[in-house]
């Protein structure tokens, strides 16, 4: 117990946990308005996009990657999906949009994919160049413009829900979107994927050292082909719910998403040299994100303002796990003792 | 010669017609601890992989166990049991002692599905072969470098390793670590496994192995028993020059000296700390890694500023508190790690020789004047015979030794009183060794004060007219170089 307790006060999901807490505390005391049905279930539908382009990018953080490309990737691969559907008279379920549009995220993932894994040219560079290539072939080539009608099939996805929860006080109503069960399949997934199969650990491995991995006999260049076409899959389911929920297609509305997704990764405790992070800190430092995001109103403070907030916490976060880092090393250089092997 | 475990004979192997191996033999017995010596660029590393299947060589063969290999990758050199174990160990810091054991096993059975517990059955077997006391759930990131030197040993033996390869295994060890690894290959011989132990350091050559073969320029110039070399052979035999083993020693020092240090100490680190320089002495400070005196290069060069004592500069009180006021009252450091704290190792060879002195390498109009830095650069590339075919390549091109001579070119550049070295020879070869230690006396000689910190031993006796020993913080002695041995300072150190 005790030795459980002191691993718990290493980890740095722990902190962000504490974090979390006290901010949800602090609005609560407040607004009284945190702790209410509605507001929990606003946020939760509130993580589905975001906690799914945050797998995607802890995963490739992970391997030592970076990814910017995803929004403009979801952007494109929604748009074509649901103007495709629109043009065809689609009436059909869910499923069809949904396969379409991964199918088309795993074309796109592998375009990143050949040039990073394949390749072997810098993520941040092919990742910045493609984010491009996406947005120029939606505007220019589709001519995007946004759809306010989106097939009824998506529509009905977008509307139905899981649940519905009321605030006993206001009588606001929010509802559990369905597509919170996608972000649940996608992290149980990814869990595996990561803990459990040596592509996972390849992911792993290649993040702490990609020469290593090679000689350990991982096939570095596939894996990170393969992660970068389902990191593209993951973004693109995103987009598409992201666009059911909306009831409507925005070309641009996602752009610009990437930097308080990798924010909150990196708050996670996701190192952004690559090798180390847990899903469960990603999921709680996006969470962090999206409550600052959405309940900083609920404090009476002006929505204007949360980007400041945004990035004090980025800068805090990140600064304090930098600072240990510093501060273990100095310890280490000076105070190191004769290491001794018992042999 | 049919009980041989591993013979190469006669191995060719040319890359882009420059030829590396020029008919190399090698023949390491079952059991043998054999130690493969050279300078960089002997051939040294393309033999090894061509023993590990990483190369393909040009002519010769290799036979294994009596049969004569036919083409063979790295993963058929595993399984015939070579493995090698690379300076950078190969081992994944960011994850557990546990599954940097397992993963190679696991992996080469061709599994898909992480099985953790079978993981961690591998990684308890491993570490038992050599009764190797480690957390299997620590993070390798967290272990000292000889810890993980035996995560890869123990790594190695997962795979019944038959031939264990260690490349310059015992660059970063401490003496005890050295100790402790020596103790393990020995174990590892009792249990019949044969050990290629590359290393260019004469004393572990003479500790460690029964026989020795030594390459220069790609070809075998000797091989035999190990009770048979002497330090002068060796030498000889790496570069195929003869040195002179003349002890250094100070001509008519001045007066005032150029540095005085009066209880100088910085918590945690070293206290009480005074010596004096002398323009054209050569000081060498010596003790284990843990004994302050990497920390006290720092304090004289103001990267750490001492937090008590004072520092006294031809006679007169200087507060150094960073790099800059060092520079400036005439002292400069030649780092420990030259690679992350004295090279700008992707700039060119020619930025790296002026940065130091660039302020005067200005116009009339403060702007950078291009010709002055031309000559400069060639004036100084030829003064310390910097080996390299053109000044604009970038430094990480150039071997340990020429790196090191740009260090101290870069440094000479400047005008320097006092010159402190860092372990001035650590990974350079036996050469290039010699010609930076001609360097410095020289330097001396014309009057500078040199203060060189390095627990290599013979390079301190040799060197320096008087030697100072640290001991967990503290100088325990100070003694003439003339008459120290390396049986004294030892007893000093330890």
């Amino acid at each position: 117990m005790h030795k459980g307790f002191r691993k718990l006060t290493k980890r740095n999901e722990t902190y962000v946990s504490l974090v979390v807490l006290a901010l949800c505390l602090l609005i609560e005391v407040r607004s009284g308005q945190f702790f209410t049905a509605n507001n929990l279930v606003d946020i939760a539908s509130a993580m589905v996009v975001p906690g799914l382009f945050a797998v995607g990018t802890f995963m490739v953080i992970v391997s030592g990657g970076i990814d910017v490309s995803f929004p403009a990737l979801a952007s494109l691969t929604s748009y074509a999906t649901t103007k495709m559907l629109l043009d065809a008279g689609y009436t059909g379920g869910i499923w069809l949009p949904i396969l379409i549009s991964m199918a088309m995220g795993a074309l796109l993932g592998a375009f990143n994919g050949v040039f990073i894994g394949l390749l072997g040219l810098p993520a941040m560079i092919v990742t910045l160049g493609s984010s491009s290539v996406f947005k120029g072939v939606m505007q220019g080539a589709l001519g995007s413009v946004q759809l306010a009608v989106i097939p009824p099939g998506m529509r009905a996805f977008g509307t139905s829900s899981l649940f519905t929860a009321t605030n006993p006080v206001s009588g606001l109503t929010s509802r559990m979107p369905v597509g919170f069960l996608a972000l649940i399949a996608v992290l149980l997934l990814s869990f595996f994927i990561m803990r459990y199969t040596f592509f996972g650990r390849g992911i792993y491995a290649i993040g702490g050292n990609e020469a290593s991995a090679h000689r350990a006999g991982f096939n570095t260049k596939r894996t990170k082909f393969l992660l970068y076409v389902f990191v593209g899959m993951v973004a693109s389911l995103a987009g598409l719910i992201r666009t059911c929920m909306m009831q409507q297609n925005h070309p641009t509305n996602m752009l610009g998403m990437e930097m308080n997704i990798i924010a909150g990764v990196v708050l996670g405790g996701t190192a952004i040299s690559g090798g180390a992070g847990s899903l469960t800190g990603c999921m709680l430092g996006t969470l962090l994100i999206v409550i600052v995001e959405n309940s900083m109103i609920l404090i009476g403070i002006p929505t204007i303002w949360k980007s400041v907030f945004v990035g004090a916490l980025i800068i805090i976060g990140t600064g304090v796990s930098a600072y240990q880092v510093v501060r273990a090393n100095r310890v280490r250089s000076t105070g190191r003792l004769e290491g001794e092997v018992k042999a | 010669m049919a009980d041989s475990l591993l013979r190469a004979v006669d191995i060719q192997k040319s890359f882009a017609g420059v030829h590396a191996l020029k008919g190399v033999s090698l023949d390491i017995a079952p059991g043998e601890i054999h130690c493969l010596a050279g300078e960089n660029g002997s051939g040294k590393s393309t033999l090894i992989k061509i023993i590990s299947g990483v190369y393909q060589p040009d002519g010769g063969y290799i036979e294994f166990d009596g049969n004569k290999l036919g083409k063979i990758t790295p993963i058929d050199a595993i399984l015939l049991g070579v493995q090698v174990i690379y300076q950078d160990f190969s081992v994944f810091p960011n994850l557990t002692v546990m599954e940097n054991l397992a993963l190679n096993s696991e992996l080469s059975d061709k599994r898909k599905i992480v099985n953790w517990q079978r993981m961690r059955q591998i990684a308890e077997e491993a570490v038992a072969t050599i009764n190797f006391q480690v957390d299997l759930d620590a993070l390798v990131g967290t272990l000292t470098v000889a810890q993980k030197q035996m995560v890869a040993i123990c790594r190695a033996l997962i795979f019944n390793a038959r031939l264990i390869i260690m490349d310059e295994p015992t660059t970063a060890l401490t003496r005890k670590e050295v100790q402790a690894l020596f103790k393990v290959i020995l174990q590892l011989k009792a249990q019949g496994i044969s050990i290629l132990f590359v290393s260019h350091k004469l004393n572990e050559v003479f500790e460690i192995s029964e026989r020795f073969s030594i390459l220069r320029n790609g070809e075998l110039v000797v091989t035999g028993f190990t009770r048979d070399l002497d330090s002068a052979k060796f030498s000889y035999y790496m570069t195929g020059r003869e040195f002179s083993d003349e002890q250094f020693s100070a001509k008519n020092p001045g007066d005032t000296p150029l540095l005085e240090v009066r209880n100088l100490g910085l918590s945690g680190a070293f206290e009480g700390i005074s010596f004096k320089l002398h323009g054209g002495e050569i000081l060498g400070i010596t003790g284990l890694l843990d004994s302050g005196r990497s920390e006290l290069a720092l304090a004289l060069f103001g990267i750490r500023e001492a937090d008590s004592g004072e520092i006294l500069v031809k006679g007169k009180r200087a507060r150094i508190n960073n790099p800059q006021a060092a520079i400036k009252r005439g002292i400069g450091l030649v780092p420990e790690d030259r690679l992350s704290e004295g090279l700008f190792l992707p700039q060119s060879i020619a930025d790296n020789l002026i940065i130091a002195e660039i302020d005067r390498l200005a116009s009339r109009f403060k702007v950078f004047d291009k010709k002055k830095r031309a000559r400069e650069v060639e004036r100084l590339v030829k003064e310390f015979a910097i080996a390299t075919p053109n000044p604009a390549n970038a430094c990480q091109t150039l071997s340990g030794g020429n790196q090191q001579r740009v260090v101290l070119a870069k440094w000479l550049a400047c005008n320097l009183d006092v010159l402190v070295l860092n372990g001035p020879t650590v990974g350079v070869d036996i050469g290039s060794k010699h010609d930076i230690h001609g360097i410095l006396q020289n330097l001396a000689r014309d009057g500078m004060g040199i203060i060189i910190i390095s627990d290599d031993l013979p390079e301190v006796i040799r060197n320096c007219s008087r030697v100072i020993v640290l001991k967990s913080g503290r100088i325990v002695e100070e003694m003439d170089a003339a008459e120290a041995t390396e049986q004294a300072i030892l007893s000093r150190m330890m």
